[in-house]
């Protein structure tokens, strides 16, 4: 890994990081490929978000389903744990709760293939510090 | 199988559902059925919206559209109008309260959004596990502009100026800190981050160590080159080993990159980063204790003056901030310290990070600007009271804080305020407590913890909380009397002024805003021995009501000492000097025919 040298290079290596994204997600059909991210905190380990990491990589792999499945932190929503937010290309995320082996099931049949929403979904309920305006 | 064009979400958190969304739904699908679109349109029940004032909700996808007070008799329009025809039902919208106006999109309802994550920015988003992800969300940008843009003092006074104040309790303004510790010369400095976060139910500083790392080592290094230090040290509980791996991971990617260490993008500027692993002492999280601790002496405090930014680690000048307080910082620095002021309340600037806990439905961590209700928390973020029971009080800032009574529900949650309504900020942890809560035994329930966590170095936290503790005890088992009330109150207070550091000063916190919000309980307990919450095993007795008993000897069969009798079909009985109050037959019986008394 190449150190960063001065503030020019860090901006240069966020666009390229940016742009990196992009042309991984751009390289594959735009329509086909699906972002997940699984809450891994200790919230959400405890109450067994591995298990549904694990079952998400092996899942969309054995379906054939393009998609990239990540593990981010807590999202505040501990007493639906484990939660993912999954989002469909082109479309706002979607956060789901109570996510046990059953419901990633269901998330993939029906959400993922055919756009048809399951329970558990927790609204969003907050503003980013994008949306803030002084 | 045909793919869904549309979505209606449905709010189905309990006071929506109180108010019919189950029949929305219904009719809803029945309303679309009947026109044929149910391989279309989706109709699905979700989570509370936080919205609850204005119930039910029916929110309208791809289109944002957000529909408010909505009667089961409307999904006929909402599906004729809005689904066939394309036309939003504009006698739903929500109306903006100020011009009146409908909102055609939840997306222009900025204020409706209670809820402002600067703290959480990341967490939930990123994986904290790539420096990348970071990057890309304007990681270590604020870092960056400081080194080559700014000069220390312009930092300290964005800081100042921003009018943040430490998130780990006792909200001394941030910026002030800074300045004292770069003010007193020395050839070493250092920057502490302090992740002793120890209160029962505060969860917070976890998170972000969890969720993003890469936050406070940024806020870490800004703070270095602000106050002339080149190291970093961070006093993190070793219970939170995900937390551990996560910084550590976090500090090598970041020393990899040449964002920790030598020479700093390019600018002469040194700064690395260590972790020290604390065993979880309570009182470690107070500074001096903590410094102490990371000395490899006794995690015991130390009479403040002097104080850290003078002689800290190692006796250097040493600037110890929370969590919470750095995660904030590179914010601050990119957005301006003009942004991060017009949040909040006059003299509490920015947002604070709540842990709900307890007896409300949405157990959970949230981030609102200050100056934000508690009722606001409570009732719409937090989803409310647990099986519908009837709301008490909250703790709020852990066994150093104090219990808010409904009384307290509308005032503006900030420094200020809590401490005038007997409580404090402190770490931002909110016990809620419900109907079945006996406050006595809350109180002792807290002195329990300080007396367990108490260093035992001053007298009046060793010996004088641990006599409070015995006084509440009594008087949950129905041998208090009023003047044990006097005498809890005057101990308290000896307690407060007497003892060497904040974990003794507030320690009676709990007991003293207790006994001011629920008097009539405390003398209760000790006027007519009885424990009006049901709660205090000593003062209760089960009865059988000899009306609802129809003998069907469940109750005897369930009791584990035998304190039943009673023939088949007959009336049972239970003695109560044998009954232990367990509670068995009372959740066995199906008559409802037992009851305390």
């Amino acid at each position: 890994m190449s150190k960063i040298t001065s503030l020019a290079d860090l901006k240069k290596k966020r666009e390229e990081i940016k742009t990196g994204l992009d042309i991984r997600i751009k390289a594959m059909d735009p329509e086909s490929v699906v972002q997940v991210k699984v809450a891994m905190a200790t919230c959400g380990i405890a109450s067994g978000a591995k298990a549904v990491m694990e079952f998400f990589l092996e899942q969309l792999e054995r379906r054939n389903i393009a998609a990239v499945v990540t593990q981010t932190g807590c999202m505040g929503y501990c007493y639906a744990e484990p939660t993912i937010e999954v989002k469909l290309p082109g479309q706002d995320p979607v956060v789901f709760g109570y996510v046990d082996l059953k419901r990633a099931d269901q998330i993939i049949e029906k959400y993922i293939k055919t756009g048809e929403l399951v329970d558990g979904i927790i609204p969003v309920n907050y503003q980013s510090i994008d949306d803030k305006k002084e | 199988m045909s793919k869904y064009s549309m979505h209606l979400l449905v709010c189905g958190g309990t006071g929506c559902h109180s108010s019919e969304s189950d029949a929305i739904v219904c009719n809803l699908r029945d309303e679309l059925e009947a026109k044929g679109l149910t391989d279309k349109v989706q109709v699905i029940l979700t989570g509370c919206f936080g919205f609850c004032e204005k119930g039910p909700i029916v929110k309208v996808m791809p289109d944002n559209t957000f529909y408010v007070q909505v009667k089961p008799e409307d999904a006929q329009t909402i599906v004729e109008e809005h689904v066939i025809k394309g036309r939003k039902v504009t006698r739903l919208l929500y109306k903006d309260p100020v011009n009146k106006e409908p909102v055609s999109d939840s997306k222009h309802m900025g204020f409706f959004k209670k809820q402002l994550r600067i703290v959480l920015r990341n967490c939930g988003f990123i994986n904290p596990e790539n420096i990348d992800e970071y990057i890309a969300r304007d990681g270590y940008m604020a870092l960056g502009k400081v080194l080559s843009e700014m000069t220390p003092e312009d930092t300290i006074k964005e800081i100042k100026d921003s009018g943040q104040r430490g998130r780990g309790g006792a909200g001394f303004p941030t910026g002030l800190k800074w300045e004292l510790a770069r003010k007193n010369q020395s050839d070493e400095k250092y920057v502490v981050c302090n992740a002793d976060e120890g209160d029962p139910g505060a969860f917070m500083d976890r998170s972000v160590l969890e969720g993003d790392p890469h936050s406070v080592l940024e806020a870490m290094a800004i703070c270095g080159y602000s106050i002339g230090a080149s190291n970093g040290l961070i006093y993190v509980r070793a219970e939170y080993p995900l937390a551990i791996h996560r910084l550590q991971v976090a500090i090598k990617q970041a020393r990899e990159y040449g964002l920790l260490g030598n020479n700093i993008m390019g600018t002469g500027f040194n700064f690395d980063i260590n972790l020290r692993y604390g065993a979880g002492a309570f009182v470690c999280g107070e500074e001096t204790a903590l410094i102490h601790s990371m000395e490899g002496l006794r995690g015991e405090p130390t009479v403040k003056p002097p104080f850290p930014a003078e002689s800290g680690f190692r006796k250097k000048p040493t600037n110890v901030n929370n969590v919470e307080t750095l995660a904030a910082i590179p914010v601050i620095i990119l957005k301006g310290a003009k942004w991060y002021s017009s949040i909040g309340t006059e003299k509490s600037k920015g947002t604070k990070v709540f842990a709900l806990a307890g007896k409300i439905n949405n157990v959970g961590l949230i981030e609102v600007p200050m100056g934000t209700t508690l009722r606001e928390v409570v009732f719409e973020i937090g989803g409310g009271i647990r099986n519908g029971k009837k709301f008490k009080g909250v703790q709020t800032g852990g066994p150093s804080g104090g219990c808010l009574s409904e009384k307290h529900l509308d005032i503006p949650i900030d420094y200020d305020n809590l401490v005038a309504a007997g409580s404090i900020m402190g770490s931002g942890g909110m016990i809620i407590l419900d109907e079945d809560d006996c406050m006595v035994s809350m109180a002792k329930f807290y002195l329990d913890f300080t007396v367990e966590e108490s260093c035992g170095k001053c007298a009046p936290c060793r010996i004088g909380n641990k006599r409070l503790n015995e006084l509440l005890g009594q008087i949950c088992e129905g041998k208090g009397t009023l003047e044990d009330l006097d005498r809890l109150k005057n101990m308290s207070n000896v307690i407060k002024d007497t003892a060497l550091c904040g974990l003794g000063q507030t320690s009676p916190n709990p007991v003293l805003s207790m006994m001011e919000n629920y008097r009539e309980e405390f003398e209760a307990h000790v006027v007519d021995k009885k424990c009006p919450a049901g709660h205090c095993r000593s003062l209760m007795e089960y009865v059988i009501n000899p009306d609802n008993c129809v003998g069907c000897t469940a109750c005897a069969r369930v009791c584990p000492v035998g304190a039943i009798k009673g023939e088949r079909k007959e009336t049972h009985k239970i003695d109560p000097s044998i009954c232990i109050k367990c509670g068995s037959c009372k959740e066995k019986c199906k008559f409802d025919a037992i009851f305390i008394r």
